[in-house]
């Protein structure tokens, strides 16, 4: 899941003290949202979608700038113009306070469970550097935006086709599994892909819901095989980050949902949280709680291919975080998976009567095995569930490269460059 | 001869595997071209690994490729931007006509000399930079010529591939001059001035980058309009290459005026002697290379009264800087441009008919877009707070072509006496002294991540990687 449609975005930005005004992004921008006047060139951030057609063209690095920032106080193409240098960017606490309702930060986390705080150098560790902005390069290309507020039709209404609880009965997490219908409307998405949910009704300002995106659970050929039809990982939030209870809006809303019901939608988004598609490439996934969406869509997609007996895939390698087994999704069908066909790794931080165990020491625990696949350049790495676990598990990658006498910083770079680690935290 | 394997060895997007006299053409060429890369190219780098970027196809994915290969072994490719569906003819005598696929028999000749002379400059833009490597700054500014070489080698290929493809016989005999012009040489010269010129040192190199290059975009951008729609395309392609070079210079020049503001700032002096002790290069010096540079450049566009540029221009050969964003009648009959002349003394304007000075008007595109990369180069100088600012001179300073040749003419426009001109030249062009300054400047630094005391290092690496990366091997 990223943040678009949730309240942020990751604004595009170019640095007016590198650019050299060469035009070569306004050219090649396939949306044009690229402008310039005689002092700067700028992006227009209601018209760019993030496609990156612009990243490696720019001769200088100035094109490559991003900036959190809530979605309505987004700088305007007017304000980029006059700039001399780029603002800071906003901190976390700027952010909390620039307005978006608390819960709906909750909601875009969807409920993962609880996760242990980064590691003690991660106060200066920035993980969200590593992550890939350009997807593998055997990636299919993905659609997006399809639906939504700058397409031509706003909003997509699908059937609810199933809603089964994944997680064994408890008193604080539930997690749902969703299957949406969309009939013979086109709605193509890949795995790693997610989508928005409208819920319906309005604020406590009086005012339409804000979407909320999930991640697509079923491979890019239905959740059945054939059918135009998608699955979403849903948890019931209950109570926000800090523990204080709130009845998350959207999660609740499908999380009840009924088959049958009509469901307001938009997207497809996202476009480098993508799988490779090439013989023999490996994945490694990295996830917590509902976090195994995209996981669960590109284990499905190789498992398709694998049956039919003619794509040779390479090794799948899962590590999968929770508080206990209770509340793990598809913790049965994922049990039943050949050992062959994956490498599963679970790892458990509330189990009674044992010691806490995260995703981090998980991939500790198989640094040998780690190691090769970094230092393959045909394996790919994706990283999704809750905005903490980042910092541990880049720190992890980068433990593990180091201890093996890997050249991290030439692997970090290779990573990022070649669509190789994806980090998609919330 | 043949040996060369067309999809791998030269990335195309011209369907080369299957064009039969293309291919035949190329087996000739290519054997000349290499051995001219091999005794013209840059000195002694042969058996170098340069990290460098390869274009392999036209799309944002193909054409920024990355990795070390040795310079010989770059694969020159040959590229078109993307067709245009029912592109039409936008300005001229033949304005809503279908763009040309092939040359028209009576454009022929001028089609032809159009763009030998665009290809001329790309070999001897390598000739001129072909000792800088020895006295490179940094590991990072060698990458950055040598990309900068295999980019002009590649406009090289781009322009023989027309050549080759559109005009027979006379376009391989030309192919093949091309590769025997020598820059500054006395019997084969190259056909434009400029390119005659020594690129004695880096300073001169990121002038020559920064404000001829920026010639390059402009002449690319008008023929990128051209009714010829191969060589539009081929031009189109070829501008996103050209401003990695203009980047080169802006950047180059920047670094190197951060680096002198850093020193003022810290000596607390702007005296050129203890500057120049310090082994920075003045601001002085500075003014006095861009002042060269630039009148010597803005000389390329040609006279400001030509037939030519008229005939070009009405026959559809070549446009304007954006001609498509333009909104007169993209014909220009009985229109009117200001142009400069010396009359008793004094510079006048006067009014001339639009077409025949297009040349005139590039010009003056040329003088807007170069002033605003200066007006950044003074926002480093601001930022230091030093009360310096580097500043274009006229347009009618040091020029040696068109109607204000041989005018003696100061930096800010003022039509001058001989002696005036004799007295100030020293404080206004770059003196011997001046030359010999920055020439002792120039040693070899070529550990990673290390620079040369006269300038700064960069702000971030190239293609992301870091600063001190090893961007060339030198085995």
């Amino acid at each position: 899941m990223d943040a678009s449609d949730a309240g942020f975005i990751k604004q595009h930005l170019i640095d007016p003290e590198i650019c050299i005004r060469c035009n070569t992004c306004e050219s090649i921008c396939p949306l044009k949202a690229i402008t310039h006047d005689d002092n700067n060139y700028v992006v227009d951030a209601a018209i760019c979608n993030r496609c990156m057609a612009c990243i490696s063209p720019c001769p200088t690095g100035s094109i490559d700038n991003w900036r959190m920032v809530p979605k309505a106080s987004a700088y305007s193409t007017e304000e980029q113009l006059g700039w001399d240098e780029l603002p800071a960017e906003l901190s976390d606490e700027q952010l909390a306070e620039a307005g978006v309702p608390a819960d709906a930060l909750a909601d875009v986390a969807a409920g993962a469970p609880d996760l242990p705080g980064a590691a003690s150098d991660a106060a200066v560790f920035n993980a969200a550097q590593y992550g890939a902005l350009l997807p593998p390069w055997s990636a299919a290309h993905a659609y997006t935006n399809l639906y939504g507020p700058k397409a031509a039709t706003k909003i997509l209404v699908a059937t609810v086709g199933g809603n089964v609880r994944v997680t064994a009965v408890g008193k604080d997490y539930d997690t749902h599994h969703i299957v949406l219908d969309f009939g013979h409307t086109p709605f193509p998405v890949l795995e790693g892909q997610s989508i928005g949910i409208v819920p319906p009704g309005v604020d406590a300002h009086g005012k339409p819901h804000h979407p909320r995106q999930y991640s697509v659970a079923s491979p890019r050929n239905g959740e059945r095989p054939g059918y135009n039809n998608l699955s979403l990982t849903v948890k019931r939030v209950l109570e926000d980050h800090q523990g204080h209870p709130v009845r998350g809006v959207a999660s609740n809303y499908v999380c009840d949902l009924k088959v049958g019901d009509k469901v307001q939608v938009i997207g497809p988004f996202g476009a480098s949280f993508l799988m490779p598609n090439h013989p023999k490439s490996h994945i490694v996934m990295i996830c917590t709680g509902t976090g195994s969406a995209p996981m669960r869509a590109m284990t499905e997609w190789r498992r398709r291919l694998r049956a039919s007996g003619k794509f040779e895939g390479g090794k799948l390698m899962l590590f999968f975080g929770a508080r206990t087994k209770e509340e793990l999704p598809y913790f049965g069908p994922l049990q039943n998976l050949p050992k062959d066909f994956i490498d599963i790794n679970f790892a458990f931080s509330r189990t009674p009567g044992q010691p806490k165990v995260y995703v981090q020491d998980a991939m500790r625990a198989r640094a040998a095995d780690v190691a090769r696949l970094l230092a393959d350049a045909n394996s790919f790495f994706y990283v999704c569930g809750l905005k903490s676990m980042e910092e541990g598990v880049v720190l992890a990658l980068r433990d593990i490269a180091v201890q093996a006498g890997l050249n991290w910083d030439e692997i970090a770079v290779a990573l990022k460059r070649d669509g190789r680690l994806h980090l998609e935290t919330y | 001869m043949s040996s060369i394997n067309y999809s791998d060895k030269i990335p195309n997007n011209v369907n080369l595997s299957e064009d039969r006299a293309l291919q035949r053409a190329l087996e000739q060429w290519q054997p000349n071209y290499l051995q001219w890369w091999g005794d013209m190219g840059p000195d002694g780098s042969q058996d170098f690994d340069v990290y460098l970027r390869t274009a392999v196809s036209v799309d944002p994915e193909g054409w920024a490729q990355f990795g070390h290969v040795k310079m010989p072994d770059y694969r020159w490719g040959i590229f078109l931007n993307p067709a245009e569906a029912d592109r039409k003819i936008h300005f001229g005598d033949h304005k809503g006509e279908a763009a040309w696929q092939d040359v028209p028999g009576e454009y022929r000749a001028n089609l032809r000399r159009i763009i030998v002379t665009q290809g001329d400059t790309e070999p001897a833009s390598v000739e001129q930079q072909r000792h800088l490597g020895m006295t490179c700054p940094s590991q990072y500014d060698l990458r950055n010529l040598f990309q900068v070489n295999v980019e002009e080698g590649r406009h090289l290929w781009a322009m023989v591939y027309l050549l080759h493809k559109h005009f027979g016989r006379d376009g391989r005999e030309e192919g093949e001059a091309l590769l025997e012009r020598r820059s500054g040489d006395q019997d084969h010269p190259r056909i434009l001035q400029a390119f005659n010129e020594k690129t004695p040192d880096w300073l001169s190199f990121f002038m020559f980058t920064y404000f001829t290059d920026r010639d390059g975009k402009f002449q690319l951008c008008a023929l990128a309009e051209s009714s010829f729609d191969p060589l539009a395309r081929t031009t189109k392609f070829m501008l996103t290459e050209e401003a990695h070079h203009m980047f080169v210079g802006e950047s180059g020049i920047s670094r190197v005026i951060q680096r002198t503001c850093a020193a003022m700032n810290e000596l607390k002096t702007d005296d050129v002697a203890k500057l120049r002790a310090a082994g920075v290069i003045d601001l002085p010096t500075l003014q006095r290379y861009l002042n060269f540079h630039f009148s010597v450049t803005i000389d390329l566009f040609g006279a400001d009264e030509s037939s030519n540029a008229a005939t070009f221009y009405s026959t559809g050969l070549k446009g304007r800087f954006e001609e498509g964003k333009r909104s007169d009648d993209h014909q220009l009959r009985g229109q009117t441009y200001k142009v400069l002349a010396v009359s008793n003394g004094q510079l006048v304007e006067r009014e001339v008919p639009m077409l025949n000075a297009l040349n005139e008007v590039l010009r003056d595109d040329y003088i807007k877009d170069s002033v605003g990369g200066v007006n950044r180069w003074n926002k480093v100088i601001e930022k230091a707070g030093i009360p310096f600012r580097l500043v274009t001179p006229h347009k009618a300073f040091h020029r040696n072509i068109g109607a204000l040749a041989g005018a003696k003419v100061s930096p800010d426009g003022r039509v001058i006496s001989e002696a005036e001109w004799n007295a100030n030249v020293d404080h206004w062009l770059p003196s011997g002294s001046d030359r010999a300054f920055v020439a002792s400047l120039m040693g070899r630094v070529v550990e990673p991540g290390q620079f040369a005391n006269w300038i700064a290092p960069p702000m971030m690496g190239i293609n992301r990687q870091p600063v001190n990366f090893d961007y060339v091997r030198f085995n």
